[in-house]
């Protein structure tokens, strides 16, 4: 299931457990990325948290966590090379895999066609 | 709030518009901050090749004697400036910043001498303040005119020269700070060799109506790229420049900004023309006997970029400085930032700590600029 936010990240879940990244509209904007800091692994985070930072050459920007969750795995490629969240932001620029606290509360998360609607 | 109605555009906007610039407001202006190759290509195009900018939002201000002597002009212009203008010869150019009363930078300025009067170059947010200032305390001994008539470009980059040759054959002939009235595709232009990204290059005022024509000309080369405002900023940052409103504002003096060098001993005590510019007395005993903080450069250990406002402390958690700005330099290939810190810590090499986001990451004190200028002296 492929759900996205109002905030600009995507969420494929599956099992209880989301993959989180920035869409691609998202990367667009932020332009090259230089730096990502993501949240360690076993933090807790209540929907709307600061769960990564990201900082283009010009600002830095925070990524949320998209609901109430647990991190069980994170992407240590993008720290080494944030070009990738550029180059493939919704597939090898993924950011942290997010266990729900509950499932349910992804139905309220746009899909794909309203989050196209979103962002022209 | 949406002030995009009122925001003003350069005599470049349709082309900046057709060149996929994103447009953002700056200084009252709707400005490229980025064009479709994005920050980091532009800035690293720029010190590899040639970058073009528009810069049409900065003030060009022309400065007159009403006696007709120059020298009366340059003469006005030195009780505003702390900066040699009667000892700057024709067709040069020169750094100098406006000081008020108590010695702080209303403004940082180029000031060139155009034979028959002085032309001056403002930053755009300042330039309606700079031009109400020159008026009031100068406006008596020189006409003054603000010239919206006129855009500006740069062209910046290693590659500048060859380029710009390529329209007018005699840029060869001029060194870093030269100044040359020129014809460009028929545009009666003034060239200066001179910039804000610590390459070699220059920067153009041409006709507004004339300047897409040049634009277009200096663009049709291989060589050279649109570059936004954000690669201006991350390439005047590796070249550890001041940003006006950043790095230096009323509340800081030369002397603490490590602008001395553009403070000719003429203007010193002991020189021929001592003091007689705003806050004179501030700035002279700093000068002799240094100022309590300093503006320095520095380098951030990690890869986490160390921006503007970050506090920074000692060991001890000491709070010795602030950042003023600081971000990602592509060519140093790191963080990179500046920033004020107290007379005991401005040693390069001393040991610091910026708070980001709630941490402290370790910063050391460096030298400026972060990457080797290559002005044509």
């Amino acid at each position: 299931m492929l759900k996205f936010t109002e905030e600009h990240e995507w969420l494929k879940i599956e099992g209880g457990v989301a993959t989180v990244g920035i869409t691609v509209h998202a990367a667009e904007q932020l332009g090259d990325l230089v730096f990502v800091e993501l949240p360690e692994v076993g933090a807790t985070f209540e929907k709307g948290g600061d769960a990564a930072t990201v900082e283009s050459v010009k600002a830095a920007s925070d990524v949320y966590c998209p609901l109430d969750g647990e991190i069980v795995e994170v992407n240590e490629a993008i720290t080494a090379d944030p070009s990738l969240v550029n180059s493939d932001p919704q597939g090898a620029g993924w950011f942290f895999k997010l266990k729900l606290a509950n499932p349910a509360d992804a139905d309220s998360l746009l899909d794909e066609a309203a989050y196209k609607e979103l962002v022209g | 709030m949406d002030g995009s109605s009122e925001l003003k555009k350069t005599p470049l906007h349709a082309l900046n518009i057709s060149l996929g610039a994103r447009m953002v407001p700056f200084a009252g202006y709707e400005m490229p901050v980025q064009y479709a190759a994005g920050v980091m290509k532009e800035h690293l195009h720029t010190r590899a090749s040639a970058g073009l900018f528009d810069v049409s939002h900065m003030g060009q201000v022309t400065v007159r004697a009403r006696s007709g002597d120059n020298a009366d002009a340059a003469r006005a212009l030195e009780t505003l400036v702390p900066v040699d203008v009667l000892g700057l010869g024709e067709g040069r150019q020169r750094y100098a910043l406006f000081t008020n009363d108590a010695g702080g930078i209303l403004d940082d300025l180029m000031i060139a001498n155009r034979g028959d009067h002085f032309y001056v170059v403002v930053n755009a947010a300042c330039k309606e303040a700079d031009f109400a200032h020159m008026q009031a305390k100068i406006g008596d001994t020189c006409e003054l005119t603000l010239h919206d008539d006129r855009a500006l470009i740069a062209l910046q980059g290693p590659h500048a020269e060859a380029v710009l040759a390529e329209l007018w054959a005699d840029v060869s002939s001029m060194r870093f700070m030269d100044v040359r009235a020129c014809d460009l595709h028929d545009a009666d232009c003034i060239v200066s060799r001179s910039g804000y990204t610590g390459e070699d290059g220059f920067e153009i005022s041409i006709p507004a109506s004339l300047a897409e024509a040049v634009c277009r000309r200096l663009l049709d080369h291989p060589d050279v790229l649109p570059i936004g405002l954000g690669a201006r900023d991350s390439l005047r940052l590796e070249a550890g420049l001041c940003l006006y409103g950043n790095d230096i504002d009323t509340t800081t003096t030369p002397v603490e900004a490590g602008l001395e060098w553009a403070i000719q001993k003429v203007r010193r005590t002991g020189g021929a023309r001592p003091g007689g510019f705003p806050g004179a007395a501030v700035i002279l005993d700093q000068l002799e006997n240094g100022a309590s903080r300093r503006r320095v450069g520095l380098k951030a250990e990690g890869r986490a970029p160390v921006r503007g406002g970050a506090v920074l402390a000692t060991d001890a958690e000491d709070v010795v400085g602030t950042v003023t700005s600081g971000g990602f330099g592509p060519n140093a290939d790191g963080p990179v930032a500046m920033g004020y810190v107290t007379k005991s810590a401005i040693a390069p090499g001393t040991q610091l700590y910026a708070g980001v986001r709630g941490k402290f990451l370790p910063i050391t004190v460096a030298a400026m600029p972060f990457v080797k200028n290559t002005f044509k002296r």
